[in-house]
């Protein structure tokens, strides 16, 4: 048997790949209750990974998204509207499935395009990896969600404060960038904090079935199934990946509440948005 | 299904497809549309009990019945609910099998856990021994029931909970002063007026029921993931209707069959709002009121 120590040393690092610790991941008796603590909260490595790059390109991405929505322009809402649609309105567990299969139809050597002057070759292999592909997919569903939130609070800007950008003569980049946005942001932010674990929550989903998890290295929950399906005994790994995402929620609502906090600076305390958690997960 | 089919390898593209398309195999997947539906509709009311349920454990002044409705709530919503979907059909099957391990081998000296085993008696087994593939299939769906019904029940008694308390005070206090009892205004007065404040909650809700019925696969019943999944793969000559790496296409289907789902639910709940916000006293009531007059 393993001491605490060695699984630390064998395991923490292991989803990371085979490289970064024991080759092999525990089996059938071998398991003690330190590999599966520390194996699982190593998984989080990638939740995290998954997460932070998709709230990271999905916040910039729904801020267009958003804007597209909300712009007079036919052929710039119907697009947005029908992006938004089409990520809200199916599930993450199938987006997966269908991105998963398109992506392996592609030719394995690249896309060349011809620039005329030059040749450019997208390289198209990374995309049917998890940390690529399983990437991408969850980047454009967190811009629908956070786009539908970010156009739900554009309608509500004050009408006032843009009245009263107008009156200092702001137009354009500048209205945006000092009254609009922010107060997008500030309207936005208690619902995007939501989304934001939501979406965390379900990076549990990206190796489920459809991404390869290769040389085993995989996700916290991956992880907490493997060992389910090892010892036949739901009553341990669930709970600690349950208690770990727990975790990882408070740990999102407390830097989000830091935003939120600079957000509503100006604002009266009484007028101040409170964050409320409220968890749906699945999406 | 055509008389044409018999060698599907000779015919034309057209013929080939409506073959192709009406194989045993295909029936299968459409059926498995169904099998959503069915999940569908025998998780949504079972839901809603339990989330009425919730709701009343949630408004009870007797502490133990609070407290359970209060840990009941926040431990499904503060956990991943896949973690529940996977957790507890295996706990809830272990579960059913110790009790019956108890009740029908009372002198099985040996433990249940061995290792990485969880063994009972043979009489214990659920689904019993040699026990039909029909029944084993009910059997895995109804445990899938159960978790759905787990899970979104705790969000349905949070939305009821918070329904039941926008119902203005007072009515419930007017109620009251006819000499009604609290059961009996509760019965006549809230449980009436609450669905209105409960229905956006409720629409969400449904939508994210929808979009999480793939997760039935999970759970090994053959649904349309699992379908879209086997026929979509690349099939080699040796089977009757060879063909490339169809799975895009198929999951493509299942992408438009949910985009249609959760768009006709928006439109049927918009529906429903107008429909029980009639003579509500809520501002949509009001601009019906005017409307009509």
């Amino acid at each position: 048997m393993r001491t605490c120590a060695e699984s630390f040393q064998g395991y923490v690092l292991r989803p990371l790949g085979r490289d970064y610790g024991e080759r092999l991941l525990p089996r059938g008796l071998d398991i003690t209750f330190c590999d599966q603590l520390f194996l699982i909260g190593g998984g989080l490595l990638w939740n995290i990974y998954f997460a932070g790059l998709a709230i990271l390109f999905g916040f910039f991405l729904a801020t267009g998204v958003a804007l597209m929505k909300f712009s007079a322009n036919p052929w710039l809402w119907r697009p947005a509207s029908a992006f938004v649609f089409f990520f809200r309105g199916s599930p993450l567990f199938i987006q997966f499935f269908f991105f998963y299969s398109a992506f392996i139809l592609l030719p394995r050597t690249g896309i060349d395009i011809p620039l005329g002057f030059t040749t450019l070759t997208v390289q198209t292999s990374a995309l049917t990896t998890a940390q690529v592909g399983g990437l991408f997919v969850l980047i454009l569903n967190t811009t629908a969600y956070s786009a539908e939130l970010f156009y739900g609070a554009l309608r509500s800007v004050p009408k006032g404060d843009l009245e009263a950008a107008d009156a200092y003569g702001m137009g354009g980049l500048t209205k945006f960038r000092r009254v609009v946005w922010p107060n997008m942001l500030r309207l936005a932010w208690p619902s995007y904090t939501n989304e934001a674990i939501f979406l965390t929550h379900s990076t549990t989903l990206v190796f489920l079935s459809a991404f390869p998890a290769r040389q085993q290295s995989g996700e916290a929950f991956y992880y907490a199934r493997y060992f389910v399906d090892q010892t036949f005994n739901p009553f341990v790994a669930y709970p600690i990946v349950a208690a770990y995402f727990i975790m990882l929620t408070l740990i999102i609502i407390g830097l989000f509440g830091l935003v939120n906090r600079r957000l509503n600076r100006h604002l009266p305390q009484e007028k101040r948005q409170r964050i409320r958690f409220r968890p749906q997960y699945i999406r | 299904m055509f008389e044409f089919c018999a060698d599907p390898s000779i015919l034309p593209t057209g013929q080939w497809f409506a073959c192709y398309l009406t194989s045993g195999t295909h029936m299968a997947f459409y059926r498995s549309f169904l099998v959503v539906m069915l999940l569908l509709a025998i998780t949504a009311p079972a839901a809603l009990a339990m989330g009425i349920l919730g709701a009343l454990a949630l408004r009870s002044d007797f502490a133990p019945v609070n407290l359970l409705g209060r840990g009941y709530v926040n431990l499904v919503r503060g956990v991943p609910d896949i973690v529940f979907f996977l957790f507890v059909p295996i706990a809830l099957g272990q579960g059913i099998e110790w009790v019956l391990h108890q009740i029908n081998c009372p002198d099985w000296d040996q433990p249940i856990r061995q290792g990485n085993d969880f063994i009972v008696c043979r009489e214990a087994k659920m689904p019993p021994v040699g026990a039909s593939a029909w029944t084993r299939n009910v059997y895995g769906f109804s445990m899938a029931i159960i978790a759905f019904a787990l899970v979104f029940g705790a969000f349905v008694a949070n939305t009821l909970y918070g329904a039941m308390r926008a119902v203005p005070q007072a009515q419930i206090e007017t109620a009251e002063s006819y000499g009604m009892t609290r059961a009996q205004a509760f019965r006549r007065i809230v449980l009436p007026q609450m669905w209105v404040f409960a229905l956006p909650g409720l629409s969400n809700i449904w939508q994210i029921l929808v979009k999480s019925t793939p997760l039935l696969f999970l759970l090994g019943i053959q649904d349309a993931v699992f379908w879209a999944r086997e026929l979509g793969g690349a099939k080699t000559s040796l089977y009757t209707y060879p063909h490339p790496d169809w799975r895009v296409w198929y999951f493509m289907v299942l992408l438009i069959f949910y985009l249609f789902l959760t768009w006709g639910s928006e439109r049927s709940f918009g529906w429903l709002t107008r429909r029980l916000s009639r003579g509500q006293a809520t501002a949509e009531g009001e601009r019906l009121r005017r409307g009509a007059a």
